[in-house]
């Protein structure tokens, strides 16, 4: 086994494909990060301390987890939804009762972005109580609010897109509170709606939004995110200061 | 690399890698075989291939008719029996149309022609169209089944 695993790692192909390898010297476990698309990002070494649970109960981490079990189940799904009226309401019965898996894609989709707001949430206030929004980090505090307003704005348009009396009243109630702001609320709603009330251009301009434009974004944003968490000098862990002993 | 003095034991890290690429590796394969399963479509809202192509007076004797839903020729000839045949070219797939001012069947696409009784004339088509289960009800309707192929021999006597 260990001579085929090296005879492969020695192969043209195999070092076509990954550059360098790694070895046990310090350079060598640099050059793995360094040299690896996937790797680079982040930091080739990190203090002891931000690698403990409690430094950040790995939320950030857990929201790119659900973020990634979102785009795999949301691609899935696509396959069996078409975005208009009334065929929207009968893919998503026909997900939930006829396909194979349907039912538990779905329910993974709809948990993992609850979870996802959920835990999101709470990355942002796990980083506020560790200051980590303060200079030299400030920028990557506001990529982060806007990770968080694209997620909500993802849960939101996800809403629609079973297209029940649920999904229609909501956004017909969201919509309306886009209306509520001042000057730019009609014309907001009538662009996202695609006219006057919730009807078949809204629910393409909500899937648009829903399965490319946002998820774009995201992803686009999620990358600098990480990248500035290195570049900025790795993360800022909590600290616990210990109770005074009493004597 | 570096096992314990007895050999047996795994290291911390050793441990840590090998759990690591199992957990990989069923998920990779777990994940295909669900994927897979998920993208096989349970049921399909896709035209019967039984179908009744009309009333036997509606096909007149030495006429070809083209059902162009359906994608099937209904042959009534003078020798007192009917025939279906394929109207979907045997090269790769397109619809072909009766030339009724030729006799003849040909395909757009490439330009394979077809006689009456579905012989190749002209390739590229490879082989003949294919005759269809054509029957006969208690109505006087016809029904073909597109799914069947028959024989040539097989004819409906009317």
């Amino acid at each position: 086994m260990a001579n085929l695993i090296n005879k492969i790692k020695n192969s043209g192909p195999y070092k076509s494909m990954f550059r360098g390898g790694s070895t046990s010297s310090n350079l060598g476990k640099s050059l793995a990060i360094f040299n690896s698309f996937f790797l680079h990002v982040l930091p080739v070494k990190v203090h002891r301390d931000s690698v403990k649970f409690t430094a950040t109960f790995y939320l950030g981490i857990l929201s790119f987890a659900l973020f990634i079990i979102l785009v795999v189940t949301g691609i899935l799904l696509n396959f069996y939804y078409h975005p208009s009226v009334p065929q929207a309401y009968y893919d998503m019965k026909d997900l939930t009762f006829v396909v194979s898996s349907g039912r538990f894609l779905r329910n993974l989709h709809r948990w993992a972005a609850h979870a996802m707001v959920l835990v999101v949430f709470l990355h942002m206030l796990r980083v506020f109580y560790a200051g980590a929004y303060k200079p030299p980090k400030q920028f990557n505090w506001v990529i982060g609010v806007l990770l968080f307003i694209i997620t909500l704005f993802l849960s939101y348009t996800g809403y629609l897109l079973p297209w029940d009396q649920l999904a229609y009243w909501a956004v017909s109630v969201g919509t309306n509170m886009a209306k509520a702001m001042p000057v730019l609320g009609n014309k907001i709603r009538f662009l996202l709606l695609g006219g006057h009330e919730v009807g078949e251009n809204a629910l393409i301009r909500f899937y648009v939004l829903h399965i490319f434009i946002l998820p774009l974004a995201m992803a686009v944003l999620i990358g600098i995110h990480f990248w500035r968490v290195r570049k900025d000098g790795g993360i800022t862990p909590l600290k616990f200061k210990k109770k005074k002993q009493q004597h | 690399m570096d096992k314990k003095e007895n050999g047996k034991k795994l290291s911390r890290s050793q441990f840590f890698l090998k759990t690591g690429m199992a957990a990989t590796s069923i998920t990779i394969v777990g994940g295909s075989i669900f994927a897979l399963d998920f993208l096989s479509p349970n049921v399909l809202l896709e035209p019967s291939a039984i179908f009744k192509a009309g009333l036997l007076e509606d096909f007149a004797p030495g006429s070809v008719t083209f059902d162009a839903k359906n994608r099937v020729y209904i042959v009534r000839n003078k020798k007192g029996y009917m025939y279906a045949l394929s109207a979907v070219c045997t090269h790769l797939g397109c619809l072909t149309r009766w030339k009724e001012e030729e006799g003849i069947i040909s395909c757009p696409c490439h330009g394979s022609r077809f006689s009456v009784t579905g012989e190749v004339l002209r390739g590229p088509a490879p082989k003949p169209l294919p005759r269809l289960s054509i029957a006969m009800d208690n109505k006087n309707e016809i029904v073909v089944d597109k799914s069947t192929i028959v024989d040539e021999n097989q004819i409906l006597k009317v």
